[in-house]
């Protein structure tokens, strides 16, 4: 053309609306760089430092590789993780595979059993495996066998018990959402079972697998809870962690450990994501549900093995309600109610303080992740990128990793936010950090199977946008919403791993509770505390179950039929991150 | 003189290095109904969301009533919009959808109510205020949407693409739906759309845009019988573009030994008789063509085999083969095909009428 265009656009005039979105986004973003940012980057500018904060490069580095105590806790990690990995997705694959592709008797109790670890601290477990396999559990006792638990092996059973309910959610999504038609092909095909399980079955649910190792590598590479109660002298990085930094004080190894730890967290998160995106795509519009079909031999089979598993899982439960409620296990089984009196910590307080964060962290969370998810889908700016990764970075911040980075942030000398130390706001935040990328991508999600006009519609009718996010975004979306304020709320109540490091006399919580009356060997007390939180868990649960179904009638009365899409089956991504 | 609705002054965009719109003139009058057509990709779509500040463009500016609001927001513009997928609130009922509009603007119930009746009277959807946007029809929603733009009585109506979500009859049926709607409340309105037929069917001028630059602006009828470039003859309806060579007399062009002779003075053609032997097309709607016993002693006469009958009921469209390989399409009324008994495989005798004969440089 004659006449050069100029490279800038016309600006529009500043006015009311442009001035709260960048003010708002300006919060959000201030947010996360002092939530996220700043406490990471002081994790990883401590681990280049020595303790009177003077750069030694990668001393510290070099002196944890070297150092055979503290090295070992990396090998003894992936140990751990990779067979526990191997473990829960085998036995997993065997049970999603029988709740989805067969009739047998008894489904929806297995669905519901398997469910169980999610509404309990991972530590539960140990303490579990403690009292029946321990130098004074039920078996020991009974048989006079001592099977040596602490350690790795019972590091191994009790984190595959915890992280089974995450990988079979996985499974079972994946091996559900089956093509009858390619089934129908192979037996057309003439193709026998075991080959049509090679050939259609198997690659169908690659993904899923996938992803479930993934997850469940992260879950326990990042697990504090479990080696903590039944590691014993099996030192992991996790615990070496703590073990710096509340045992030795040595902040700066602390730091170095987490650094270390980010890597295995971070590099499965990223992989996790990108296979996720690609499950998605196997399914069509034009797929047909699978029916499966009864078969004798093979569904007899299914239930016992099922109902070996979800016992073993009931069994953990048991015990854990049983030994609460026995004088003195395992010498006196007298019913009792003294344990739930929690003498060593002090009474409730802890309880109603995890109730309280958990609720505030649900509260705010919720708000803070939608209004995140729309801020930063909605107003498209340059910002736009950086805030999407800094919201989306938590996923792969270990929790004991987070704790470090908040000691650093929030009890650093001289600094303002040193009013936060030791109050309930530090651990609502924690919690809120620590879970945040999950609601924060499925209201991405939500936010995005809307139309993208909305906005312009309303701003063609002179109505501001935070009444048509208020009217018309909020509604529409609220089934994912309740749905995220449960995640947070569930998890807040059973995290332990950030926790531990930011309670203070006065906050303490109920998980980190459930740790020190162990350690102080009062045992019977820890389980006590732990039966309540799982209680408020099921009980959080089912009001849940009767808000949605509330939920739904009330403000989706607009749709005809629940939409495929937008059916909240399972509106939140429940696994993959670090009690 | 009246100030015009719209005007848009030499407005520029692109996106990165690549020009979206270049130069772009135009005003919209009082109560017209103006067409933005073209391929896609060819800019329409980008002017109309400068128009709507949803975009903003390099250079230039927007003028509605007179007023500049190149530099406003959207919502201080004053316009209703309606877009292909209506994006109508699927959690209000059609009502409260076109009400959303007025409760911002403290109006009392019983106005913003009578305002509903009347706009769902407009769209003759009386008796539908209390239900879902899933419990309507396509085309319903559509006017549901229409009737949300108009409710606070915009000084202008945009259009995208309304009717490319439907299927084709209720897409003719809201065609003459919208056209009346607009012709009642005489809003000036802009609409977009790629298709040729419904740009003729509806609009009072037609703005045919091609790789971000206007090729013409007219009358449907104008850009239909006097396109001026080959774009808009290729474009605008069917016609058949037959590759030539200007003949040393001015008005003439040879296709083969064929000498024809072909309008002047309104085309491209006209900047100067083109050289004897330069590349020239010549356009002629299939309408146009003469065939059958007129065509034997008329101008511009040729033979031609027939290659293919197809009847389409009202008409059939002959498939023609010229000699020299040239290939062309015309259409005979049914009731003059008896007279013309042209037959797969034939001969017949054509005439390309010379006021018909546009000729354009060879591109």
């Amino acid at each position: 053309m004659s006449v050069a265009i100029p490279d800038r656009t016309v600006r529009h005039a500043i006015h009311g609306e442009a001035v709260l979105r960048a003010a708002l986004l300006s919060m959000y973003a201030a947010f996360l760089a002092l939530s996220v940012l700043y406490p990471m980057l002081q994790v990883a500018l401590r681990s280049v430092q020595d303790g009177q904060g003077r750069f030694v490069g990668a001393a510290n580095y070099l002196r944890y590789f070297s150092t055979p105590a503290i090295a070992a806790s990396i090998t003894n990690s992936l140990a751990v993780a990779a067979s526990t990995t191997l473990l829960t997705v085998i036995l997993s694959f065997v049970y999603a595979y029988a709740l989805t592709r067969t009739t047998m008797p008894l489904r929806g109790v297995f669905r519901l059993v398997i469910m169980l670890p999610i509404f309990a601290p991972s530590l539960v477990q140990g303490i579990a495996f403690i009292y029946v396999f321990g130098n004074n559990g039920l078996v020991t006792r009974w048989t006079g066998v001592n099977v040596g638990i602490y350690g790795f092996k019972g590091i191994l059973l009790a984190e595959t018990f915890y992280a089974l309910p995450h990988a079979v959610l996985i499974l079972v999504a994946a091996l559900g959402a089956a093509d009858a038609r390619l089934y129908d092909a192979a037996s057309a095909l003439g193709a026998s079972r075991t080959k049509t399980f090679f050939t259609v079955t198997l690659p169908g649910v690659k993904y899923g697998l996938m992803s479930a190792c993934f997850v469940v590598f992260t879950l326990v590479i990042t697990d504090f809870g479990v080696p903590k109660v039944i590691g014993g002298k099996y030192s992991v990085m996790a615990t070496e962690i703590y073990n710096q930094v509340i045992g030795q004080q040595n902040f700066t190894m602390g730091a170095t450990v987490s650094v270390v730890l980010l890597i295995p967290a971070a590099v499965a998160m990223v992989v996790d994501r990108l296979v996720q995106r690609r499950q998605y795509a196997l399914l069509t519009a034009s797929s047909v549900p699978l029916r499966p079909q009864p078969h004798g031999a093979r569904d007899a089979a299914l239930v016992a093995y099922c109902g070996l598993v979800a016992g073993g899982i009931a069994t953990i439960y048991l015990v854990i309600l049983a030994s609460s409620l026995a004088t003195r296990w395992p010498y006196n089984f007298a019913l009792t109610t003294k344990h739930y009196r929690f003498d060593t910590v002090g009474g409730y307080t802890a309880l109603v303080n995890s109730l309280e964060a958990a609720a505030l962290a649900a509260v705010g969370g919720t708000v803070l992740a939608f209004a995140g998810a729309y801020l930063v889908e909605k107003c498209r700016t340059v910002a736009s990128g950086p805030l999407y990764v800094l919201s989306v970075l938590p996923v792969s911040v270990p929790g004991m990793v987070l704790g470090l980075a908040y000691i650093f942030t929030f009890n650093a000398p001289g600094s303002p936010l040193n009013a936060l130390y030791g109050t309930l706001a530090i651990l609502v935040i924690s919690h809120l950090v620590h879970y945040f990328t999950v609601p924060f991508l499925s209201a991405t999600a939500a936010l995005k199977q809307m139309d993208p006009e909305f906005e312009r519609v309303s701003a063609s009718l002179g109505v501001p946008f935070y009444r048509t996010m208020w009217r018309v975004t909020v509604p529409v979306a609220l089934p994912q919403i309740v749905a995220l304020s449960m995640y947070f709320f569930l998890n807040a109540m059973v995290t332990l791993s950030a926790a531990v490091f930011l309670v203070a006399p006065g906050t303490e919580l109920a998980a980190v509770a459930v740790l020190l009356m162990d350690d102080a060997g009062d045992t019977a007390q820890a389980a006590a505390m732990s039966v309540l939180i799982i209680a408020i868990g099921l009980g959080v649960r089912l009001l849940y179950a009767w808000l949605m179904r509330g939920v739904t009638r009330r403000t989706q009365a607009w749709q005809r039929e629940p939409q495929a899409g937008l059916r909240p089956r399972r509106a939140v991504r429940w696994f993959g991150k670090s009690r | 003189m009246t100030t015009p609705a719209v005007e848009l002054v030499s407005i520029a965009k692109k996106f990165d290095d690549v020009v979206a719109l270049a130069d772009i003139s135009l005003t919209v009058g009082d109560g017209e109904f103006v067409c933005f057509l073209g391929p896609s990709g060819c800019g329409k779509t980008t002017l109309l969301r400068i128009i709507a500040g949803l975009e903003r463009q390099n250079a230039g500016a927007v003028r509605l009533r007179g007023r500049d609001v190149s530099r406003l927001p959207p919502s201080r513009r004053d316009y209703g919009i309606v877009f292909q997928s209506y994006a109508l609130f699927p959690n209000l009922t059609a009502a409260r959808n076109i009400s959303y509009g007025l409760e911002t603007r403290g109006w009392d119930r019983a106005r913003i109510d009578a305002r509903v009746d009347e706009l769902l009277e407009i769209v003759h959807l009386r008796g539908f205020g209390d239900r879902y946007p899933a419990q309507l029809s396509g085309g319903q929603q559509q006017r549901v949407a229409l009737a949300r733009a108009l409710a606070p009585s915009p000084s202008l109506l945009l259009l995208d693409e309304p009717l490319s979500a439907l299927d084709a009859r209720v897409r003719l049926a809201l065609r003459q739906e919208i056209k009346a709607v607009q012709r009642r409340v005489s809003i000036p309105t802009i609409m977009v759309t790629h298709d040729q037929e419904e740009a003729l069917a509806m609009a009072d001028r037609i703005v045919v845009m091609n790789h971000g630059v206007v090729e013409q602006i007219g009358t449907p009828m104008e850009v239909y019988m006097e396109p001026r470039t080959l774009f808009v003859a290729r474009f605008v309806g069917q016609m058949n573009v037959l590759p030539a060579r200007a003949d040393a007399r001015p008005g003439r062009a040879r296709i083969g030994a064929a000498v024809l002779r072909h309008r002047d003075g309104d085309t491209g053609a006209a900047r100067g008789p083109a050289a004897g032997g330069a590349p020239v097309m010549l356009a002629i709607r299939p309408e146009e063509i003469v065939v059958g016993t007129a065509a034997r002693d008329a101008e511009n006469a040729l033979a031609a085999r027939v290659a293919g009958v197809q009847f389409l009921g009202a008409f059939t469209r002959l498939s023609l083969a010229l000699a020299g390989d040239v290939h062309l399409e015309c259409d005979v009324a049914a009731g003059a095909l008896a007279d013309v008994g042209a037959k797969e495989g034939g001969e017949l005798t054509l005439a390309l009428p010379a006021a018909s004969l546009r000729a354009f440089p060879a591109e």
